[in-house]
């Protein structure tokens, strides 16, 4: 029986919640194989991660350099997979983020690994279930061999919890050698938003190609969002029409998100845009088109211009929030 | 330069998709079927490098049935300059796909390969991140902006991550993937099209290339996901507040 090993992603010092969502996947999965749940958390100065990490009831791997400052798809493959050698791992386990997106089938290929991505459920240690065709179908997919590689959908599990045996903290000292420090990092430039982050806020709302241009996100849905402090969305059309960025992006090739409230304003309700909301608890529709597929999921529908009923909306918000 | 960009044979995306009843497939009949939206932002990059350096040869690659053909031929009319379909009857996992490409990535040579960042019908997400380990090379995956260097030696990529924008600098050869905004793919114009039927289009059989293509993962079964149904209109904003408030007690 061999362990399973989660990839701890962290920004700014700190491990979003889709980290824990992967941890939670990560023990889950070491329940069903019968192995030891270990963390690796990569970086620089990362003393204070790791001992955080140990809190969750895992045993921690960290690997500290400065070749590791910037998340690298390549150097990370490299410390990743010797990582997996090391210490008996079967299963990689890591979130469906930009960052594991990235490094988990690279991890795969390096490892000759079969791997499942965006994986909703963990059925025992060789099967998982994992959404295909914008989430028209789910398909049980069977991996042979070990390792196996698997990135999670963040909205498929809950969050890790502290508490419990606090685990160890070992060091491990892995120097990628030149052939795998090739991409260089140059910098990131942060959208900066005091609203929540999309993937894990209670309330997000959405736009969509209804709002007509980018302009119309700032007067009418941004003042709904800071009502609600809610997070905000966007559907592919609002993006592909330059509206917004492409980090707003909800749907099939942007991010599922399944919060408590999800409000749709402006969007019509196209297939690749329901596979990255239709898990959220309560859907609310505002469109002025009653036909809009958007009502036939929706739990509560409001056929209206969204001109007149998002100000309204957010004027009647506050008065609740208010009173 | 040469740039070898990856094309994939899947439904149209509007397309409702329907399970078999044993549970093994979708239901094919009555399907329309697409270039991966992807590919196409893919080629059109490629395209867009081979219109400031002269000399650039865009090659398209397929793997698949013989259908895939109207696909590239669809990229051919785009303006690729010509194509190769490796011929496979059974779907193949990612990490076999990977390996068909490092096999012609032997012959071909490119200095650089455009994937689209996922394909629609399994989105998996993986082939490119794959083919950059395998062959060794750096990676710079979900890209909204491609500058190659002047040397054509290396380019500077930036990526669509969590929270904003990353840029990347990497040496090629290298693997790019193609996220949604890097461009808008071009029409095939009437005059492309007619010039796509006479480019080259070489199909390989996948034996003749001796890759691994052992599967480790097995689709068991497909499932159609539990559906969700609508609710209720309401007439006024007044009464949603008050039953998103009252009934449902999310705000």
């Amino acid at each position: 029986m061999g362990n399973v090993l989660v990839v701890a992603e962290h920004l700014h010092g700190k491990f979003p919640k889709t980290t824990l969502v992967g941890l939670q996947a990560g023990k889950q999965a070491a329940t069903l194989v019968g192995g030891k749940c270990l963390a690796a958390v990569l970086g620089k100065g990362i003393d204070g991660l790791a001992a955080e990490l140990a809190e969750y009831g895992v045993d921690v791997v960290a690997v500290e350099g400065a070749a590791y400052e910037h998340y690298l798809a390549d150097a990370y493959t490299a410390a990743v997979a010797e990582i997996v050698g090391r210490k008996d791992v079967e299963m990689v386990v890591g979130a469906a983020t930009a960052v594991g997106k990235d490094l988990l089938p690279r991890v795969a290929a390096r490892l000759g690994a079969g791997m499942a991505s965006d994986v909703t459920a963990i059925v025992d240690a060789h099967t998982f279930k994992r959404p295909m065709y914008a989430g028209n179908a789910i398909a049980t997919v069977r991996i042979d061999g070990s390792p196996r590689i698997v990135s999670v959908r963040t909205t498929a599990f809950d969050a890790a919890v502290k508490g419990g045996q606090k685990g160890t903290v070992e060091k491990l000292a892995i120097t990628p050698d030149a052939a795998h420090a090739q991409a260089r990092f140059v910098e990131f430039a942060e959208t900066k938003s005091d609203r929540p982050v999309l993937t894990e806020a209670r309330i997000v709302c959405s736009g969509g190609r209804g709002l007509k241009n980018g302009e119309n996100f700032t007067i009418y849905l941004e003042p709904l969002c800071d009502a609600l402090g809610a997070a905000m969305g966007a559907s592919r059309a609002a993006v592909d029409a330059g509206f917004v960025p492409n980090d707003l992006q909800v749907g099939q090739t942007g991010k599922v998100v399944a919060p408590a409230l999800y409000i749709a304003v402006g969007i019509s309700g196209a297939i690749q845009h329901l596979a990255g909301m239709k898990d959220s608890k309560v859907i609310v529709a505002i469109n002025k088109d009653e036909e809009a597929p958007i009502f036939q999921i929706a739990d509560y529908g409001l056929v209206a211009d969204l001109f007149k009923a998002v100000p309204e909306l957010t004027e009647e918000v506050k008065k609740l929030k208010g009173a | 330069m040469k740039i070898l960009v990856t094309v994939k044979r899947v439904p149209d995306p509007e397309t409702v998709i329907k399970i078999t009843p044993d549970g093994t497939s979708i239901v094919t009949d009555n399907v329309k079927w697409v270039m991966n939206p992807f590919d196409e932002i893919a080629i059109e990059e490629a395209l867009r490098v081979r219109e400031k350096a002269a000399g650039t040869e865009v090659v398209l690659l397929s793997i698949g049935q013989k259908a895939a053909q109207e696909q590239l031929r669809t990229g051919l009319a785009m303006g690729a300059d010509r194509a190769i379909l490796v011929l496979a009857d059974q779907p193949l996992e990612p990490l076999a796909v990977a390996r068909v490409i490092e096999k012609l990535v032997g012959t071909e040579k490119p200095e650089l390969i455009l994937l689209g960042k996922q394909a629609i019908d399994d989105d998996s997400n993986c082939v490119g991140q794959m083919l950059a380990e395998l062959l060794g090379w750096p990676q710079a995956t979900f890209a909204s902006k491609v500058e190659l260097g002047a040397d054509q030696k290396s380019a500077r990529v930036t990526r669509e991550v969590d929270g904003g924008l990353e840029t990347l600098a990497i040496p090629l050869p290298a693997v790019v993937t193609a996220d949604l905004r890097l461009n808008e793919p071009r029409y095939a114009s009437l005059p492309g099209i007619m010039k796509a039927r006479k480019k080259e289009l070489k199909e390989i059989p996948l034996a003749d290339l001796g890759a691994d293509v052992t599967p480790r993962t097995k689709i068991v079964k497909l499932e159609t996901p539990p559906k969700r149904t609508g609710g209720r209109k309401v007439a006024s904003v007044q009464e949603l507040v008050q039953v998103l408030h009252n009934e449902a007690k999310v705000i």
